[in-house]
């Protein structure tokens, strides 16, 4: 018979987090807690110049002047950043050919499903793979090479391209911006670094896997995508991490740079463990990702996000540049007692440029789920254009969709429109598909793969599979 | 094909149908007619299986397979099509994509594989060409900002594509000018054979001269209290229900 909302809970309760194993790698992890001895010694662990030390060790004081911000639209027990480790390696030296890496970190990517040989030969994506602190693989580099385009861990590209990361890293993020970026700049510890130079389309997608993998630790990636004149990439970012009782803590940053006529294109499928169904455990993402946008220049960032206990992130676009574009597309799915506060900025300051904004937000189980959104238009930013749209879809009875939009507009020639909208999966729509054939599960995976639609259709083909797959795992079961 | 003995269901605490008896054989049409609230729409969403209503007495068979344990998408399976009074709206899911999710998962479950892209693709041309759709509509989101007449005409299409053993067609009707309802009711009438079986729920005679009915039988407070041949409807037609509420009370 169908569903009642009692045996949907009961079914919801045995989904389990299908990630969150753990692989026994030997592995190198600093002792907790953060003082300058330690950022000192992330710094010589890594080998780094002076300059990145002090860049580092400036950060840190910053930091710890700062107070963790608590305007975001979730509860959650503040991190003691003391309790955590700021270092954690895979052990055997990873980094040089794929034939070296340890064969247990090669078991635990085909647990992810990232097949390393298989990616290169198949599908077109150059992959990064960055566990707990460390890249441990990159793959493609050589056809990459070729093109003169530069895609390495970060940690690399300070030894490499000195001049590269001097001159771009902090300047879309600055150490100051806030609290968890801050701490992100004294302390981490990888990352990828892109660089595309001038005129130059990246034939392949680049894509990035983060896990985490020791317990206690934190993970702190550093990405920074330059896109030089006139030249294109499409970007793949994703996360995972087993499944562990504590708060794991994860605080990135990105910036991407879009210099004249450049454009970036950032896709992120992000499924951090996100605690276990009474709330417990769990990854907090804390994030800062933004870009900045030269004349004539367009990033866009497209997000699925399925993961993580609490997560506080919002991709923004500076639009710098007279006629460039940002467009943020973004799902946010919570179930149980995920809470989730994201959004974009879009802070309009050359002329003629233009943002959209479309954001799908499903809640359900016991979960809080917000919107948060700030649409900037500065005085010399003539005809600037925003559209945004938010949508809300809930499940259930015990869960809450909010939706905070700001706008500020100091340019009378500007046109913004924003549109919001609050549905619910009713019995209705589930029966008229029962009884068309199709059974509650599928009936859900349906309407919300149609809500979601318009953002599944910007991502990257063999990541829209992927995506879709994940809302369907993420929702099981879930109405009521 | 379908057998009622009995029925007795409610909503809460409500009692609706209060004893239905009907049997419906392979090639026939049944009109089911009676004024608001006698419990038409009821009856057909007892014999889908929405759960909102309780069973308390009595069984719904079809092909001598009592339903009370089949959930909804079961019975769609074995045959059972309800066309709805009041089609809800999926948005971002396009009518085409509907119909081949539909279509799937009643081939698996009674064990075949996907209906290949191009078979499709031909039912999907034929069935909207007996139907009179535009193909654009096709693509469009399910019922999302269709007039009354298009979700109805919607509503046969997927009875076409699906070629139900039993076709429950609730107020269909209702809502349609009198083109979309000739549009409509050929429909229908071209996807009749001797091994299938339509049963139409409507206030008015007026579709009863499209779809010609072997059997009208006419409900009143939960019951069937007349049953008779397509000449009743007439009657109904120039009468009323209070003729035979009050031959009831009698």
């Amino acid at each position: 018979m169908a569903y009642t909302e009692e045996e949907l809970k009961k079914e919801l309760e045995t989904k389990e987090y299908e990630y969150g194993f753990y692989t026994a790698i030997e592995s190198d992890t600093f002792p907790k807690g953060l003082n300058e001895g330690i950022v000192r010694a992330i710094s010589k662990k890594k080998n780094e110049p002076q300059w990145m030390t002090d860049w580092r060790l400036e950060a840190f004081r910053i930091w710890e002047k700062m107070e963790e911000p608590d305007w975001a639209n979730v509860h959650y027990e503040k991190p003691d950043f003391q309790a955590i480790s700021y270092y954690s390696a895979p052990k055997k030296d990873p980094n040089r050919s794929l034939d070296d890496v340890d064969p247990e970190l090669l078991a635990m990517y085909k647990k992810l499903g990232i097949s390393v040989d298989e990616q290169k030969k198949l599908q077109n994506v150059a992959v990064d793979i960055v566990v707990d602190s460390v890249s441990v693989a990159t793959t493609f580099k050589k056809t990459l090479g070729e093109k003169g385009i530069i895609f390495m861990p970060i940690s690399e590209a300070i030894q490499e391209h000195p001049e590269l990361v001097k001159k771009y890293m902090g300047t879309v993020v600055p150490k100051t911006d806030n609290f968890y970026a801050a701490l992100n700049s004294a302390v981490f510890t990888d990352g990828s670094f892109c660089y595309i130079p001038k005129g130059v389309r990246c034939p392949m997608e680049l894509s990035t896997y983060f896990r985490i993998n020791e317990g206690g630790t934190g993970q702190f990636e550093r990405t920074l995508v330059i896109a030089d004149e006139s030249s294109y990439v499409s970007y793949l970012e994703g996360c995972t991490a087993p499944s562990r009782d504590e708060n794991q803590l994860h605080a990135a940053v990105v910036e991407l740079i879009a210099l004249d006529n450049a454009e970036i294109k950032y896709s992120t499928v992000q499924n951090w463990y996100p605690g276990n169904k009474e709330g417990k455990g769990g990854v907090y993402n804390f994030v800062t990702k933004r870009g900045l946008c030269e004349n004539n220049s367009k990033i866009s960032w497209t997000q699925v996000e399925t993961g993580s206990a609490v997560t506080w992130k919002y991709p923004s676009c500076i639009l710098k540049g007279n006629n460039s574009v940002g467009e943020f597309y973004s799902i946010a799915v919570t179930n149980n007692f995920q809470q989730a506060d994201t959004g974009t900025k879009m802070i309009h300051l050359g002329k003629n440029t233009k943002s959209t904004i479309i954001s799908k937000g499903i809640s359900a189980g016991k979960s809080q789920n917000s919107y948060r959104g700030l649409v900037q238009i500065g005085s010399r930013a003539e005809n600037a254009r925003n559209f945004s749209q938010c949508d809300s879809l809930l499940m259930g009875n015990e869960c809450g969709a909010h939706t905070f939009p700001y706008i500020e507009v100091k340019n009378k020639t500007a046109q913004i429109e924003h549109e919001a909208t609050t549905s619910k999966i009713g019995e209705d729509q589930i029966f008229y598909c029962n009884q068309r054939g199709i059974n509650t599960e599928k009936a859900i995976a349906l309407i919300v793969n149609g809500f979601s639609k318009e953002v599944l259709n910007k991502l990257p083909m063999e990541f829209a599979v992927e995506a879709q797959k994940l809302l369907e795992i993420s929702l099981e079961g879930s109405v009521g | 094909m379908l057998k009622i003995s009995d029925l007795h269901a409610r909503v809460d605490d409500k009692e609706i149908l209060k004893g239905i008896n009907l049997e419906v054989k392979a090639g026939e049409v049944h009109a089911i007619m009676g004024p608001n609230g006698s419990g038409k729409s009821t009856l057909a969403a007892v014999i889908a299986g929405k759960e909102e209503f309780e069973v308390t007495k009595g069984s719904v068979s079809l092909d001598g397979e009592n339903l009370e344990d089949s959930a909804p998408e079961e019975r769609a399976h074995k045959g059972i099509f309800l066309s709805f009074q009041y089609p809800v709206e999926i948005p971002g899911v396009s009518v085409t994509n509907f119909m081949k999710t539909a279509i799937n998962e009643s081939r698996k479950a009674r064990g075949l594989e996907d209906m290949p892209a191009n078979k499709m693709l031909k039912l999907i041309r034929e069935k909207s060409e007996l139907l009179e759709i535009d193909r654009k509509f096709l693509s469009r989101s399910l019922n999302e900002g269709f007039s009354g007449g298009e979700k109805k005409r919607n509503e046969i299409f997927q009875m076409a594509m699906l070629e139900p053993k039993l076709a429950i067609l609730d107020e269909t009707d209702s809502g349609l000018d009198i083109d979309a309802l000739r549009i409509v009711a050929n429909g229908v009438n071209k996807l009749k054979s001797k091994d299938n079986a339509v049963i139409v729920i409507t206030h008015y005679q007026r579709l009863l001269e499209y779809i010609v009915p072997d059997f009208v039988h006419v409900i009143h407070d939960g019951k069937i209290v007349k049953s008779g041949g397509k000449e009743l409807a007439l009657e109904l037609e120039e009468k009323g229900y209070d003729w035979l509420k009050q031959e009831t009370v009698v």
